[in-house]
């Protein structure tokens, strides 16, 4: 195996730059390297003007989703070594505009998450002493759709969102459906009118690889599916039961 | 240009955002926000893995929790502090759970618990192994239900203004755009958590430079503890990623390179085959990595490129176990070190994970200097003492999170008339801007690397400040930040840009952990004993004649360093002796 | 409540730079040209539809209309167009199959029943539709 590899990575400097350029960087190739750690690398030792995001280096913060020689991954979970002999393509998130180099803008995607209610709506007065009993059974149900960690990978793969950034995406509707699924949660009807709209599930045509980026196995892919089903079903129930039951 | 709040809250993880919802709760006509330097779902609350604890079962008690708090600090712990924890905690966490935290359960629906180290009953809630990560989502995501809560995301806070003893705002640099603004309020609350970047090996994320300590030690507020470093002894060699305290809970055993369970060489029971509470693999977690250090002496622990390391066996749990319970742990071990901890042993050593010590605050989570208040893993009321048990830290961001909101909702509410809002804050904010865009980045290339700086410094704690310390040793140590505080300011700044400048902001970090890394080893210098994580081979005993106290940091104007020795709060626990395994 | 004052949030800032999604972009992973292939399939089981009643209109008026439209429909542009069409209408029925269980989260006795379960069952309630079609025309 080599001990050096080429990262070619995009810059762009909004002061003086129009658009993205690409530089290119040698560094060491280590056998337990990260793509991350060749970044830093780079940043510590040879060129301090790179700017990128990063934190928890263990896949649970969210922060470092790049473009990899085209897909979007963690930078963080993606070993130097699979890309031997490289090059490696480094490259901000696809699908957001790039505020500096591989950083860019996600609030559209904060703004989002706000508009799908992301708590736990209750219809009663006080909650109880103790806690809601849930069984495991019941936390299986939505357990999968809590685990995203806001990486965006899934925004970045879908290319429904490329072409229409109001469709509201996969994070955020899988997020309105781990409370939606959430035993202790009597909001589902709070969020049909967001999740049933035009830019919600409706948007979605199931191209389906936001579930094969997600690092997570949060699959929103299946969460949108199902939200149609339920979309569909109780909106046949309106129409056929107009006054009958919910 | 500025703006002004009633209360600001640096520091958007756990305790900052709990916080936030305290003050709204308490008294919604307050105008509070959020300034925090990442995405606060990026906060490092979110990697917290084992668990949180808090008394539920019949067969517990808050005094034992107490107890175990205290004993497991090894008696530098302020017991009204722990009183007032170990009785807010099931309410607090109770809070969490009706607040959508996803805690795991029994088959009969209640809230599950699990061992957990140095705790004598069974009282640690967790979700899966992700209790961190549950945690900080359901509070930021609860956050965003209350539209009062403003939040400045990715700004970086690079001075804490005060005027006439009372702490007046903050100056801010918004990293998107490079503008640099003072945001004034009437109450400040740092949640800006711990420092283990100033040390080589952490388990910490990059965010974690002590910023908040640092803001609050130059603005004149005392540091209290700061000597006090928890050691986790199992993390990854290289990366120092955590590998979870449960899965010694769950039955994991600590191997040499002989497959010996050495931890019963060092008086912490005998060795059996399932856990046994606060024995062993659970006892607390300084003893354990000063263990790790002793068998390095001796030679029994194993060599690899990044270090020594002893094995984690967790072979014997079987598949099922540990993909229901510690699903976390093979996941990291697989992504990150390449091995299934279901075929082979994970090889492990001791890395920084907590800080004791921190900003000095009372029960409430005020500090001495008027208007600023701090709650979470920078704050030292302290409920830890020498050593943090494991699964009390997330407790604590949400008791003296909600303590300091509701604190400083009330300091706003009585402070209401009078004083100028601090017309000088508004001048030394000017002044800040000033001296930022002069001093850093204005400054040439061509200099010395920031990196260089910073890895010296890491390199010197963690030889000087580590788990078993000299007077010799810390004081080279010493030195040496002293050296790299005069080399800091000549280092290169290449990056000039305006728009989100990491380099500007990785000189910023670096200056302020340099300043958090000297009250470390000023503090340990003077502490002439061993208590808890705090190890000296020429004083290894514990002196509670003369050490029954808190080491509490200040700054002279000169910037040189005093340390007092206030008493520990004792009520109903006189000290003992730590025992573990009998 | 007074409301908040806080500074307005930087304008985009200088010149975000937003990249344009190509217009082949569908040509640039398998992935998505399965997808937009999938898609394109619908156009095909429209065909199948308008093609099923032009047939039935033919029958309906009577035996010589019948056999014109037997003639038309062994015409080589049908036979091809109805050979394309068939194709994607197969590409059509095993994609729906293959993806219905991800809408179909179905739970017996507790326990979620596994996806390749549910394709399963569409798959087979084809075949025997199939069967009984195919009996009913040629038996």
């Amino acid at each position: 195996m080599a001990d050096r590899i080429s990262l070619q990575v995009a810059r762009y400097r909004p002061e003086r730059d129009a658009e993205p350029t690409t530089q290119s960087y040698e560094i060491p190739l280590r056998k337990d390297w990260a793509v991350l750690d060749g970044l830093n690398y780079i940043k510590d030792e040879l060129d301090g003007t790179l700017s990128y995001r990063w934190s928890c280096r263990m896949g649970i913060c969210g922060s470092c989703g790049m473009t990899v020689n085209g897909e979007p991954k963690l930078t963080c979970a993606t070993f130097l070594t699979d890309y031997a002999p490289g090059p490696v393509r480094v490259e901000p998130l696809r699908n957001f505009p790039v505020v500096r180099d591989l950083v860019v803008d996600i609030d559209d995607f904060m703004e989002k998450l706000s508009v799908v209610q992301p708590w736990i709506i209750r219809h009663d007065e006080e909650p109880p002493d103790g806690e809601y009993l849930q069984t495991p059974a019941e936390l299986a149900d939505y357990k999968q759709y809590s685990m995203c960690i806001n990486c965006m990978l899934c925004y970045s793969a879908c290319p429904i969102y490329g072409l229409n950034e109001h469709f509201l995406g996969p994070a955020a509707i899988a997020l309105a459906q781990r409370y939606n699924l959430d035993s202790r949660d009597e909001g589902a009807a709070d969020r049909m009118e967001a999740l049933a709209s035009q830019t919600g599930v409706w948007d979605c045509t199931y191209v389906g690889e936001c579930s094969v980026a997600c690092p997570k196995g949060v699959d929103p892919a299946g969460a949108i599916q199902r939200y149609k089903l339920t979309a569909a079903t109780a909106t046949l129930k309106s129409f056929l039961l107009p006054r009958g039951g919910r | 240009m500025s703006s002004s709040h009633d209360v600001l809250i640096v520091g958007g993880g756990g305790a900052g955002l709990r916080a936030a919802i305290a003050v709204v709760e308490a008294n919604p006509a307050l105008n509070v926000a959020i300034v925090s330097k990442v995405y606060p779902m990026r906060s490092h609350t979110v990697s917290a893995e084992g668990g949180a604890a808090a008394v539920i079962r019949a067969e517990d008690s808050i005094d034992e929790h107490a107890y175990d708090t205290i004993s497991g600090g090894d008696w530098l712990c302020d017991q009204d502090a722990v009183e007032a924890f170990v009785n807010e905690a099931p309410e607090e966490m109770l809070r969490l759970e009706h607040w959508g935290c996803p805690w795991s359960r029994e088959p009969d629906g209640h809230i599950a618990v699990r061992p957990f180290g140095g705790m004598k009953r069974v009282r640690t809630w967790f979700a899966a192994d992700k209790t961190g990560f549950h945690l900080l989502h359901t509070l930021f995501q609860t956050s965003l239900k209350y539209q009062e809560i403003a939040r400045y995301d990715e700004w970086f806070v690079t001075k804490l203004l005060v005027d006439d003893g009372r702490v007046r705002g903050v100056v801010a640099i918004e990293l998107r755009s490079g503008r640099i603004e003072t945001i004034t309020a009437k109450a400040v609350i740092l949640c800006t958590g711990g420092c283990g970047r100033v040390f080589p090996f952490t388990t910490n994320a990059a965010i974690k430079t002590g910023d908040g300590m640092a803001l609050a030690y130059r603005a004149g507020a005392p540091l209290k503890d700061m000597e006090f470093v928890q050691y986790h002894p199992t993390g990854l060699p290289f990366t120092g990623i955590l590998i979870t305290e449960a899965a010694r809970a769950e039955g994991g055993w600590l191997l040499n390179k002989d497959g010996y369970r050495y931890l019963q060489d060092y008086d912490l029971g005998t060795p059996q085959p399932g856990p046994v509470l606060r024995s062993m693999e659970l006892g607390p977690r300084d003893r354990l990595s000063q263990a790790f250090v002793k068998e390095m002496e001796k030679g029994r622990t194993i060599d690899t490129p990044y270090g020594a390391v002893v094995n984690l066996d967790l072979r014997h749990l079987g598949a099922k176990l540990i993909n229901t319970k510690l699903p976390m742990v093979r996941e990291l071990c697989l992504d990150y070190e390449n091995i299934d901890p279901i075929k082979e042993m994970i090889p492990v050593r001791p890395v920084v994970h907590y800080m004791m010590g921190g900003v000095s605050t009372d029960i409430h989570g005020a500090t001495p200097l008027e208007g600023l208040y701090a709650a979470g893993e920078v704050a030292c009321v302290s409920i830890n003492g020498a050593n943090r048990l494991g699964s009390n830290s997330l407790p604590e961001l949400l008791v003296f999170g909600a303590r300091a909101g509701h604190a400083a909702a009330e300091f706003v509410a009585e402070h209401v008339q009078g004083r100028h809002s601090g017309s000088t804050a508004l001048a030394q904010g000017e002044d800040e801007q000033r001296r930022l865009e002069r001093d850093v980045l204005g400054r040439e290339g061509g200099g010395e690397r920031i990196a260089t700086i910073r890895t010296e410094m890491q390199t010197a704690m963690e030889q000087g400040a580590g788990i078993y310390r000299t007077e010799e040793e810390m004081a080279k140590c010493a030195d040496k930040l002293r050296e790299l505080q005069e080399r800091l300011p000549s280092a290169s700044i290449d990056d000039h840009s305006k728009t989100f400048n990491t380099e500007l902001v990785a000189a910023l970090e670096l200056g302020l952990m340099l300043d958090v890394a000297e009250t470390i080893v000023q503090s340990a210098q003077r502490r002439e004993e061993s208590r808890g994580a705090h190890q000296r081979i020429d004083f290894p005993d514990r002196d509670d004649e003369r050490f029954l106290a808190h080491s509490l940091v200040h700054r002279n104007a000169d910037g040189s360093s005093r340390v007092e020795y206030p008493p520990v709060t004792i009520t109903r626990w006189p000290p003992g002796e730590r025992v573990y395994g009998r | 409540m007074s409301a908040p004052t806080q500074l307005p949030r930087a304008d985009r800032p200088v010149r975000a730079y937003r990249r344009r999604m190509p217009l082949l972009w569908w040509l640039g992973r398998r992935s998505y040209l399965l997808f937009v292939a999938r898609e394109v399939s619908s156009i095909f089981v429209a065909w199948f539809v308008v093609y099923l009643l032009l047939l039935v209109w033919a029958v309906s008026r009577g035996e010589a209309a019948y056999r014109r439209f037997l003639d038309w429909s062994a015409n080589p542009f049908v036979i091809a167009l109805n050979v394309v069409a068939l194709l994607f209408v197969l590409l059509h029925a095993v994609t729906w199959f293959n993806l219905a269980p991800a809408a179909m989260a179905v739970k017996v006795r507790g326990r979620r029943v596994p996806p390749l379960l549910i394709a399963a069952a569409h798959f087979g309630a084809w075949a025997v539709v199939s069967a009984a079609v195919a009996w009913i025309v040629l038996g």
